[in-house]
């Protein structure tokens, strides 16, 4: 796991030092300033040529739709405010090659109809967001079509309004080779949100407090997200439908409530999950129906269940894995779970090791009884480590019923990893 | 009556028993503090131990205690003094000494390896444990005559609240299941103050667990201050009630 | 003066005590006397209010006595079996029972003649029967109280201890205290008691002062008095 962050990251720069650095040749640059409201951000950005770049000094702008037709760059100089007004749209982008920079965006409108968002993308390329402040935005960043966009550095800070009144921080439909780099985003919907992106990069943001998902995966394939922290989400992280999905050193914590979840997994195929913290969570990890999976190296602490797996799971691997001071560390609704989970350590297991390898010499059945129980009533959660709950999971561990005898760590491990 | 009291906990200290008892504990919380690499789960694993133990030593040693006073409280009964003062002071001073075993067993340890609210907590719910067990074991050594049912008895009611009843819940629960039958088991719990001492505890240290599962209405009615505020009401009528009751048949009992 | 009036005391179907009414005058050493289970104990606990009568009344000094825990201050009392607290000392039970009765008055006669000042520091656990029963007797007499219920007095005394509590007892007599012992050992009995109260199933059969007795009789010894009384009104 190491040796990929090794590899990915100088990509990552390489990739966007690049971008930051292209700045095409000849360019002329047009200055619009707040106290000459004569001469508005939109018409210089008609006056433009391709490839000039508009230079916006400071103070409050009012907006309404701004229109981006060609490759320019908008660059804010103090950190010029644009105001939707509650009413308008602000960018809409249209063209390959645009450059968004140094803005505060505040006060989109708000609709059911429409996705009205601070910077929205039509079909475009090689696009560049960073370093600005969106606040009080329906939708914060929306690309739709775009391909080979960075959206950088950017603070993204909903309005802390209902699920309705609330469009997601950055929204990404039908894209392809995005990079979403070191963005900060809360009270939005979803943080980020993925829906048929692919081969696609999330590296180092943080969300939290959102409304629902801290990041929500649909349909999505080949995509990376490495080091980020979802942290105080209502709902956690949520994958859906997608493949070849790899997660890397993501931090998922205090996902705190009825139906949270560190990380939700749903109908996905060749996902990886690996050397993330999972903490606090009311579910460390819920997957329903996965298939090809592999979670390791990864440490689940004090989360109420840390793994929860339902029947539908195929050929996943759980291996090298911590798990510390859950209440319950793997649950499961069936006695059939397919699947390794070997080679993790538990900090309830009772064995010993007297061949000194470093494993326990005795299995590890790490589904008790009572989780079971608990899995088909939730309300037998009032006896929660009462001494009824405790017999009945020495029993059961002295006589296999109802526990899944397949899920087994044959190899478990003495010592915690360092992780 | 603190008159009665002072000699009543003065015999109780020096006896064997409770001196085992208050060491048992002790040796129980250093082992658990210094077995387990964070002190949250030393406490958790001595919250299961308190559980268990406190309520049996409680109820059993008070039980026997009184049958071995029953020719001194006759006794006392023919000197100059209300029944009642004579029955209070024997709950209060046998309470006093446990009570003492039980902080210097637990509370000693907890204050130096876990003092935070739940370690506080796990003192306030022990020493609450202590006296319900008490007063049950009074009610049960007052409608006894033989000494031996008596503990007997003694030793059923703490079977019944540790497991039977617990038992009966979780059958209860699954017969109801498709019905909301939250409000259902928060009132079953409030009817065990084995359970009610649990769930305290348990809500101050599980709390995702618990929260993410049973729902709103165990958020609501045991979350919070007013929680553990309701619940300590409700183990403060489980110490009242049998007491009263105890001391209504006391008076009125031919010794 | 106690005046027991209608006293009737049952057990679920036993009747321990059945309309008992009879008088205890003062200046008396009364023998409280009949077989197991005829009710004496239940007659002795009746006063001592560890036992609640089901009806009727005993007067003393003029007022019903049951439920009325300040008249025990006039009474001391004697049990059989003297079990006390194990870890507690005797110094402690003196102290204990003082406090509780708070009198300044104080009858150390007993105390002193037992020695019981050496063993302060004792506890009861670490003391033999017949030192139990010295504390026991030591703190019936304490208190200088009108009226002393002595169950089994000599019981478990050493012949010693034994003269000197039956001393004391006279003494008190003679002071015109009034004195229930209650006993199955009639031969200890002779040189101490004045009069006789024997029941029998419940009932009382009889409560002669010991002159009637040796007159109706005409035997000089107690327990012979009471066989030949026996044999004349048997009982079935």
């Amino acid at each position: 796991m190491e040796n990929l962050t090794k590899i990915v990251k100088p990509i990552i720069l390489i990739l966007s030092l690049l971008l930051c650095c292209y700045q095409p040749g000849m360019a002329g640059i047009i200055k619009v300033t707040a106290s000459q409201p004569s001469f508005s951000i939109q018409q210089a950005l008609n006056e433009a040529q391709p490839s000039d770049t508009v230079l916006i000094g400071p103070g409050q702008y009012k907006v309404a739709d701004l229109q981006v037709n060609k490759p320019v760059s908008i660059i804010g100089e103090g950190l010029p405010v644009l105001d939707g007004q509650h009413t308008y749209q602000i960018l809409s982008i249209h063209a390959d090659n645009v450059k968004v920079s140094g803005l505060k965006l505040q006060h989109t409108g708000i609709s059911s109809l429409r996705d009205i968002a601070a910077i929205k993308i039509y079909q475009g390329k090689e696009i560049v967001i960073s370093d600005n402040i969106i606040e009080g935005a329906f939708f914060g960043i929306y690309l739709s079509k775009a391909s080979r966009c960075l959206i950088e550095n950017n603070q993204i800070i909903g309005q802390q309004q209902t699920d309705q009144r609330s469009g997601n921080g950055i929204h990404a439909w039908k894209s392809d080779q995005i990079r979403i780099i070191q963005n900060r985003i809360s009270h939005h919907r979803d943080g980020i949100y993925f829906e048929f992106v692919t081969h696609s990069l999330i590296y180092k943001n943080l969300s939290q407090n959102n409304l629902r998902y801290g990041l929500h995966f649909m349909f999505s394939n080949n995509d990376l997200y490495i080091d980020n922290v979802f942290g105080q989400n209502n709902a956690g992280v949520s994958v859906m439908f997608s493949k070849y999905v790899t997660m890397i050193k993501n931090t998922f914590r205090d996902n705190w409530g009825d139906g949270c979840y560190g990380l939700f997994l749903k109908e996905i195929t060749h996902c990886k999950i690996y050397g993330n913290k999972i903490t606090g969570n009311t579910t460390g990890i819920a997957v329903e129906g996965a298939n090809r999976m592999s979670i390791e190296l990864n440490s689940f602490s004090e989360n109420g269940w840390a793994l929860k797996v339902d029947a539908s799971c195929l050929m996943s691997r759980v291996n090298s894995n911590n798990f510390t001071r859950n209440s319950f560390d793997i649950v499961t609704n069936s006695s059939a779970v397919a699947g390794n989970f070997d080679h993790n350590y538990w900090d309830k297991y009772e064995g010993y090791d007297l061949n000194k390898d470093r494993t326990g010499d005795i299995a590890y059945h790490p589904v008790s009884l009572f989780s079971m129980i608990v899995a088909n009533n939730p309300t037998t959660m009032v006896l929660f480590r009462s001494l009824m709950a405790t017999l009945l999971d020495k029993i059961e561990k002295i006589i296999p019923e109802f526990t899944p005898v397949s899920l087994v760590d044959n190899h478990p491990l003495m010592q915690a990893l360092p992780i | 009556m603190k008159k009665i009291i002072k000699y009543i906990i003065a015999d109780i200290l020096r006896s064997k028993i409770i001196i085992g008892y208050a060491v048992l504990l002790l040796m129980i919380s250093l082992t658990v503090f210094n077995l387990q690499p964070s002190s949250g789960k030393g406490l958790l694993s001595l919250i299961s131990i308190v559980l268990i133990i406190v309520p049996l030593i409680s109820i059993i040693f008070s039980t026997i205690y009184i049958y071995n006073s029953r020719e001194f409280i006759e006794l006392m009964v023919s000197q100059p003094i209300k029944r009642k003062t004579i029955w209070l002071s024997f709950y209060m001073g046998i309470s006093a000494a446990m009570s003492l075993a039980f902080v210097i067993g637990v509370g000693l340890p907890v204050m130096i390896y876990s003092c935070n609210a739940i370690g506080i907590l796990l003192i306030i719910v022990g020493v609450l444990q202590t006296l319900t067990f008490i007063s049950i074991a009074m009610l049960a050594a007052v409608y006894s005559k033989d000494k031996a049912r008596g503990i007997g008895i003694g030793v059923l009611i703490w079977l019944y609240f540790s497991l039977i009843f617990d038992g009966f819940v979780l059958f209860l629960l699954f017969q109801f299941q498709d019905y909301q039958i939250d409000k259902l088991a928060l009132i079953l719990t409030g009817l065990n103050p084995i359970d009610i001492s649990r769930i305290l505890l348990l809500l101050k240290m599980d709390a995702s667990a618990l929260m993410g599962y049973t729902g709103a209405v165990f958020r609501a009615s045991m979350g919070g201050q007013a929680g553990i505020l309701t619940g300590i009401v409700d183990l403060l009528a489980w110490i009242g009630i049998p007491l009263w009751l105890s001391l209504r048949k006391f008076g009125k009992k031919d010794l | 003066m106690i005046s027991i009036q209608q006293l009737t005391k049952t057990f679920g179907k036993l009747t321990a005590l059945d309309q008992i009414s009879t008088e205890l005058p003062d200046s008396t050493c009364l023998a409280l006397i009949g077989p197991n289970g005829s009710g004496k104990t239940t007659l002795a606990k009746s006063i001592l209010g560890i036992v609640h009568p089901d009806k009727g009344q005993i007067i003393y000094k003029g007022k019903n006595i049951i439920g009325d825990f300040a008249f025990k201050s006039s009474i001391g009392y004697m049990p059989q079996i003297g079990r006390y607290p194990e870890n507690m000392t005797i110094g402690q039970i003196l102290d204990m029972i003082k406090d509780i009765r708070g009198e300044k008055h104080l009858d150390e006669d007993l105390s002193d003649a037992f020695s019981l000042n050496k063993l302060l520091h004792k506890t009861m656990r670490s003391l033999s029967g017949g030192t139990t029963q010295k504390v026991s007797a030591a703190l019936a007499f304490l208190f200088d109280p009108e009226v002393l219920m002595l169950d089994e007095p000599t019981a478990g005394l050493d012949p010693v201890a034994q003269g000197i509590l039956k001393e004391k007892i006279l003494l008190e007599k003679s002071k015109g205290k009034l004195i229930v012992i209650t006993s199955h050992i009639l031969s200890e009995l002779d040189d101490l008691v004045s009069a006789v109260l024997y029941m029998q199933e419940g009932k009382l059969l009889f409560n002669k002062t010991i002159e009637q007795l040796r007159e109706q009789t005409g035997q000089v010894r107690l327990s012979s008095a009471i066989a030949q009384i026996m044999q004349s009104n048997p009982i079935s």
